[in-house]
C-alpha cells in the first residue's frame, strides 16, 4: 500500500513526491490546514483503512498494436489502484484515455503485458465469476425474458434453473420490475434493460462489481432517474464497485473516491475522496460542496487536456 | 389518446384485411368461372382445358378408387425421408460452417459449385446410381432441400451480435456454452425460414423426379395421366400438389411466428 502511493505520487511530478515524504513524517491533522495538495492528504488518510482490499492493481501496463503503424502502443502505463470491500471507485478521464481498456482488463477481456490483478489476493487471469460487468449496451438475450436474463450468468456458473429462477424474483424485486419477469427485451424501456443488465451482474454476487459508462446510452432524464437507483440499489447490497464513466456529476455522486486518469496511455493522475456522507440523496448535486468537489476534478482533467494529452 | 390511435390503426388494418380477402376470393371465383364457362361452350377443345367441375369429378373418382392415397403416401414417404435427411445433416453442417472458420474455408467453395449445379438435371445419374425405386427420389429431395438450409445456417451464425458473446465471455462462459446460449438460439428463425424454402424446394424435387422416372406417386400419376389424355386427373394431381404445397408453408410459417416471438415484430421472409 504505501509503495502504491509513492509510485502514483512520482508520476504526478518532483514537488509532489516532496511533498509526499513530508507528509509522511507529519501529523495528519496539522496538515489538514497548510496543505495545499489534498489529494495527497486523501492517499495518506487510506493508510489508515483497515477494511480489506478487494481488488488490487499493481503496475498494471497494456499495450496494443496499432495497425495503422504496426507499432505497440501503450494504453494504459504502470497503474496502481487499491479498491476496499464496499467502497465505490469511479475512474473519470478524456475519452479514449485507456480507462475502459483498463476495466476489460480487470474483467479479464482483454489481456495485459506487465503487473497483476488482485481479486481478494488472488491472481485473476482471465474471466471470472468474482467479478460482473454491466456494459455500456444492455444487451440482453432478446430471446430470454426478463427472468431468464437476470440468471444468465448464474446458469452459465452451474446454477439449477430451479434455485437461479429464485434468486431471479428476488432481483426482479430489487430493480423494481416486478410484473416484467416474463416480458422479452424488446417491450422494456432502455432505462428498464439497462437495469436487467445490472440485475444480471447482481445476481452473480461477484467480489467487485465493475460498471462500464453503465448509463452513456441513456437519455438525460433516465440517467438522472438511474444514478439515484444505482446510488440507492449501492447502499442497499454494499458491494464492491468500480466505474469508469465520462459524467462528473455521476462520478462524484456515487463514489467514494475518483480516479482521474491522464490521456493515452492511461496513468492515476489523482485519487479523489468524496467527503460527502451516505446515504446521499440526488439532491446533493445542488450543494456548494458537491460544485467544489466537480470543479476540483473537471480542472485536473481540463489541465491534462491542455498540458497535450489531447481531446 | 394513445389507445385511441392505436383502436383505430386495428380497425384500418382489418378493413384492409377484409377488402383484400374480398378482392383476392373474387379473382379466384372469376378465373374458375370463365374456366367453366370455356369448357361448357366448347371455346377451346375440352380435351385440352378440362373444366373446374370436371377436375372436382376427377378428384373424386381417384379418391374412390384409392390411387390418390396410394400415390399420395408414396411421395409423402419420399417426400419426408428426404426433408429429413437434409435437416440432419444439413442442420449441423450449416452451423459448422458459418461457426468455424476451417471449415468454412475447406467446404465453402465446394458447397457453392454443388448449389450452382441444377439438382435436377443429376436425376439421370441417380437413377444409375439409386435406381427407379423411392431411393432416387429420396436423394433428389435431400439434395434439393439441403442447400436452402445449409446456406441460412451459415448466415445465422454469421449474424450472431458480438455484443452478447462479449457478454457471455466476462461471464466466463465456455465456447461450448457460448455456443448454447447465443448461437443455438440465434440460429432457430434461420432454421426456420430454411425449412419453408427447403420444404418448398423438396416438393418441387420429388413431383420432377416421380415425373421423370418411376412407377408410382402423385408426380408419376400426374404424368401417366398426362401421356393418356386424362387432362380432367392431371389437373386433380396439380391440386393435391399445391393444397400440400400450401398447407406445409403454412404450417412452416406459423411455427416460425412461435421461434420469432421474442423479436418485436415479425419479419416477413
Amino acid at each position: 500500500m504505501t509503495n502504491n502511493n509513492v509510485i502514483v505520487a512520482s508520476e504526478n511530478g518532483s514537488a509532489k513526491r516532496v511533498l509526499h515524504s513530508t507528509l509522511l513524517t507529519a501529523g495528519v491533522e496539522e496538515l489538514d490546514n497548510t496543505l495545499s495538495f489534498p489529494v495527497d492528504l486523501q492517499q495518506q488518510l487510506k493508510l489508515q483503512d483497515n477494511r480489506q482490499v478487494k481488488l488490487s492493481i499493481k503496475n498494471l501496463v497494456i499495450g496494443y498494436l496499432d495497425k495503422q503503424t504496426g507499432h505497440t502502443m501503450v494504453a494504459v502505463d504502470k497503474v496502481n489502484l487499491d479498491v476496499r470491500e464496499g467502497e465505490f471507485v469511479t475512474i473519470v478521464g478524456l475519452s479514449g484515455c485507456g480507462k475502459s481498456t483498463f476495466l476489460n482488463a480487470i474483467a479479464g477481456l482483454v489481456k495485459h503485458q506487465y503487473g497483476e490483478i488482485r481479486v481478494n489476493d488472488r491472481i485473476v487471469n482471465g474471466p471470472g465469476t468474482d467479478r460482473a460487468m454491466v456494459f455500456q449496451k444492455a444487451s440482453l438475450l432478446p430471446w430470454r425474458k426478463v427472468g431468464r436474463n437476470i440468471t444468465y450468468g448464474l446458469e452459465l456458473g452451474g446454477m439449477k434453473p430451479a434455485e437461479a429462477k429464485e434468486k431471479a424474483s428476488y432481483f426482479v424485486n430489487l430493480i423494481r420490475l416486478n410484473g416484467f419477469e416474463n416480458h422479452y427485451p424488446y417491450q422494456l424501456s432502455g432505462g428498464m434493460q439497462q437495469r436487467v443488465n445490472l440485475a444480471r451482474a447482481l445476481a452473480c454476487d461477484p467480489e467487485v462489481l465493475l460498471l462500464d459508462e453503465p448509463f452513456a446510452a441513456l437519455d438525460a432524464i433516465t440517467r438522472e432517474l438511474m444514478q439515484n437507483e444505482l446510488l440507492e440499489l449501492c447502499e442497499k447490497v454494499g458491494k464492491t464497485v468500480l466505474m469508469v464513466t465520462h459524467q462528473i456529476d455521476e462520478a462524484v455522486l456515487l463514489s467514494d473516491r475518483v480516479i482521474i486518469f491522464a490521456a493515452r496511455p492511461a496513468y492515476v493522475l489523482a485519487d479523489i475522496t468524496i467527503p460527502i456522507s451516505r446515504p446521499r440523496k440526488g439532491h446533493i448535486k445542488d450543494s456548494e460542496e458537491f460544485r467544489n468537489l466537480m470543479s476540483r476534478i473537471w480542472s485536473i482533467i481540463e489541465g491534462n487536456a491542455n498540458i497535450g494529452g489531447g481531446i | 389518446m394513445r389507445k385511441l390511435t392505436v383502436f383505430q390503426k386495428s380497425n384500418t388494418a382489418k378493413k384492409e384485411k377484409i377488402l383484400n380477402l374480398l378482392l383476392g376470393s373474387s379473382v379466384i371465383t372469376l378465373f374458375l368461372v370463365s374456366w367453366e364457362l370455356l369448357f361448357q361452350f366448347k371455346v377451346v377443345n375440352p380435351l385440352f382445358i378440362s373444366a373446374p367441375s370436371r377436375v372436382v369429378l376427377a378428384e373424386i373418382t381417384i379418391i374412390k378408387d384409392g390411387s390418390l392415397l396410394t400415390n399420395l403416401s408414396v411421395s409423402a414417404k419420399e417426400f419426408l425421408l428426404g426433408y429429413a435427411a437434409a435437416i440432419i445433416i444439413g442442420f449441423p453442417f450449416g452451423i459448422m460452417l458459418g461457426w468455424f472458420k476451417l471449415i468454412r474455408g475447406s467446404f465453402g467453395p465446394f458447397i457453392a459449385a454443388l448449389q450452382a449445379t441444377p439438382r435436377i438435371a443429376l436425376m439421370p445419374l441417380f437413377i444409375i446410381w439409386f435406381g427407379l425405386g423411392i431411393t432416387s427420389k429420396i436423394v433428389v429431395v435431400l439434395m434439393s432441400a439441403i442447400f436452402p438450409l445449409i446456406v441460412n445456417l451459415r448466415v445465422a451464425m454469421t449474424t450472431i451480435d458480438s455484443d452478447l458473446i462479449h457478454v457471455a465471455r466476462a461471464y466466463g462462459a465456455s465456447r461450448w456454452q457460448i455456443f448454447r446460449s447465443i448461437a443455438f438460439p440465434t440460429s432457430l428463425p434461420f432454421l426456420m425460414t430454411g425449412l419453408r424454402l427447403a420444404a418448398g424446394r423438396g416438393l418441387l424435387g420429388v413431383i420432377v423426379a416421380e415425373v421423370f422416372g418411376g412407377a408410382e406417386g402423385i408426380g408419376y400419376m400426374i404424368q401417366y395421366a398426362g401421356s393418356t389424355f386424362q387432362t380432367d386427373k392431371v389437373f386433380a394431381g396439380v391440386l393435391v400438389v399445391a393444397v400440400t404445397g400450401i398447407t406445409l408453408d403454412f404450417t412452416l410459417d406459423r411455427l416460425g411466428r412461435y421461434f420469432d416471438r421474442w423479436r418485436g415484430e415479425v419479419a416477413v421472409h
